[in-house]
């Protein structure tokens, strides 16, 4: 496998850390009482996010699921709206009706994020359907966990993907918990890329707290996708190292296997990867400082900005009907 | 002018707005020619016209089918989706009720869901349990989606256009039993507007609000009626969620009876909204109670005369209106 380009690295670090650096300060946020909301933490699976993202071109489609932080904020949606949304504010990406669970960017690229589990990957192929139809280039990667993988859309989805070779990628963030239940209390496959043969597609488990496995698989299966040899099943193996949302109790999760699993965090193993690829430690941290000064301003503008108006029920129902 | 059938005008329908616009397909289950152009034929003719990418049969896979047709609309194409039948939209209910008709607002209106799902159904071919249930009401229930039915062809023709302009989520109900029905061709373009009821026959005495097949039975009673000297208003609905409350209330405070009918059952039906807002807005000009006829409560069933039994016969339109009016 080649190595990483250099740039591509430094994309990716910056992503990861912008990730990283947003789930950092929305635990802090609901520690100190600033903000009450629901949030899906993201500490563990930052560099699959970021990794995907990175390779995706600007104008492709995004389909993730309300434990999607990792995916928007690396896909580049502008923070301050970002920040809005989740505050429920007017000057949110969906002018506050979605939140946290169900933030929305075309411009983006992200066009869905669901808050029902694996409900976005029929989504993806849709989307990925109306590329394949007028033959716009785009692909459509849709993120989703190892719990998705037992609904029967996924099932569906990946039938009818593989059947009509549409230009998705299904990336399972494998972070080894459906909601409080352990993958072995709900999976009897040995994998989830193992299903895709089952579908006659190509399905792969990559490590997904190495920079130099995840960022070449996802890589892969976009310019296959892009190539019209249809769709791939990537399963990126990671561990959510909180609850299923933040404040919630975790205790099901064996301290043991946390402990082992903390070993493998992605955060350090990727700065070593960095700092072996001669970036320096103040050029690294440079970044990070960046990024916290970026976030605390738009934390500061998404508090100071203003309610949606109560009239905002009203509209946006149905077009016709404003 | 010619003759068209209600399967015909809904073909014509679809086969112009595909014409005009390259981003309208349809996807369902052997809608294609390879299938037989759909087992109602409403897609027959259209693959040869516009290929397999846009007539594109699926597996049998409802989640599959219309989560693509909202992914495919997220990019600003028009799918039209064909549920066979309309108990299979319990398989996909998630994808229409929690992604279809919210991602409008849940967006803060940046991703319109302009999808049509064509649906078939009705009471009195046999199907039994699982294949004939008219379920508007769980549609009409939800915000955000427009629930079409046509009572002729030529309102088929023109709620179809209007079904696939609308930049929302449209469930068109097609009752089989109205497939066959003629009406005089409207011709190309033509559009019956979203949202506007028809007042399909004038009366004075009483106003009966009704849509789909069972506008039939109203036209037919209010014509046997008139000969006894009773005047029936009959409003087709056409759309039944959001429905035209105008034209209405309009007629129940120009007659001051009302009787709402449907085929789907009585309890919670969407004749139950309608007569409680008529009592709402219109009790000073009410001479009597609003009467809501629907089917049994039960699961249709298969046995023919047990089926005719289940649908609210002509008899029970005519005790129903005759009550109403004092005349028993």
């Amino acid at each position: 496998m080649s190595e990483i380009d250099r740039d591509k690295l430094l994309d990716i670090y910056t992503r990861t850390m912008k990730v990283n650096r947003t789930d950092e300060k929305f635990r802090a946020l609901l520690m100190q009482g600033k903000v009450a909301v629901m949030y899906y933490c993201v500490r563990g699976q930052e560099l699959v996010s970021a990794a995907a993202m990175a390779a995706l071109e600007d104008d492709d489609y995004v389909v993730c699921t309300y434990r999607g932080q990792g995916e928007q904020t690396a896909k580049g949606i502008p923070i301050e709206k970002w920040w809005g949304e989740c505050l429920g504010k007017a000057t949110g990406t969906c002018k506050g009706k979605g939140g946290t669970m169900h933030i929305t960017d075309p411009e983006t690229g992200i066009m869905v994020t669901t808050g029902v589990v694996g409900s976005g990957l029929p989504i993806a192929n849709g989307l990925a359907m109306a590329s394949q139809n007028s033959g716009d280039g785009r692909v459509t990667l849709v993120s989703f966990g190892d719990g998705a993988a037992n609904i029967g859309g996924f099932h569906e989805a990946m039938n009818m993907a593989q059947l009509y070779k549409l230009p998705v990628v299904f990336l399972c963030q494998n972070n080894r918990y459906g909601e409080h239940t352990a993958y072995a209390d709900h999976t009897n496959s040995k994998s989830i890329a193992s299903r895709a043969e089952g579908y006659g597609m190509r399905g792969v488990t990559v490590d997904g707290n190495d920079v130099n496995q995840i960022y070449p698989a996802v890589k892969e299966a976009v310019d296959r996708a892009r190539a019209g040899e249809g769709p791939t099943l990537v399963e990126a193996m990671c561990y959510r190292m909180m609850g299923h949302f933040f404040g919630s109790d975790f205790s099901y999760m064996p301290k043991e296997h946390l402990a082992e699993m903390q070993a493998e965090d992605p955060l350090p193993k990727l700065r070593a990867v960095m700092l072996e690829r001669q970036f320096s430690e103040e050029e690294l941290d440079q970044i990070v400082a960046d990024i916290d000064a970026e976030i605390d301003a738009a934390v500061q503008h998404a508090l100071d900005a203003p309610l949606p108006d109560t009239d905002e029920i009203y509209k946006d129902v149905l077009e016709e009907v404003n | 002018m010619a003759e068209i059938t209600m399967t015909q005008a809904l073909n014509l329908a679809i086969d112009e707005a595909m014409a005009e616009d390259d981003g309208v397909f349809c996807l369902g289950e052997d809608v294609a020619a390879k299938q037989g152009g759909g087992v109602f034929k409403i897609t027959s003719g259209l693959t040869e016209k516009y290929g397999e990418h846009r007539i594109r049969a699926t597996p049998i896979s409802e989640t599959a089918i219309i989560g693509a047709a909202v992914g495919a609309a997220l990019a600003g194409q028009r799918p039209i989706a064909e549920i066979m039948l309309m108990n299979f939209v319990g398989v996909c209910m998630d994808q229409i009720v929690n992604h279809a008709a919210k991602l409008r607002f849940m967006s803060g209106g940046q991703t319109p869901c302009p999808i049509v799902i064509r649906t078939t159904t009705g009471v009195g071919v046999g199907f039994g349990g699982q294949h004939s249930d008219m379920l508007e009401a769980w549609f009409a229930h939800v915000a955000g989606i427009h629930t079409v039915t046509p009572s002729n062809a030529a309102d088929a023709r023109g709620l179809m256009r209007s079904a696939i302009d609308a930049n929302d989520p449209v469930i068109f109900i097609e009752n089989i039993l109205c497939y066959g029905l003629t009406s005089e061709d409207p011709g190309p373009g033509y559009r019956v507007p979203l949202g506007k009821a028809a007042v399909a026959k004038e009366g004075s005495d009483l106003s009966i609000i009704t849509y789909g097949r069972t506008v039939l039975d109203a036209l037919e009673v209010a014509g046997e009626l008139e000969k006894e000297g009773i005047s029936v208003e009959v409003i087709d609905l056409r759309t039944i969620a959001p429905y035209d409350e105008e034209t209405v209330l309009k007629s129940v405070r120009k007659t001051g009876r009302a009787l709402t009918l449907h085929e789907a059952v009585r309890p919670f039906g969407t004749g139950a909204e309608i007569a409680a807002n008529i009592q709402e807005k219109c009790w000073d000009d009410l001479k009597g109670p609003v009467r809501r006829i629907g089917g049994t409560f039960s699961a249709v069933p298969f046995a023919s005369h047990l089926e005719q039994a289940w649908i609210p016969t002509k008899a029970e339109i005519v005790e129903q209106i005759k009550a109403s009016v004092g005349r028993v």
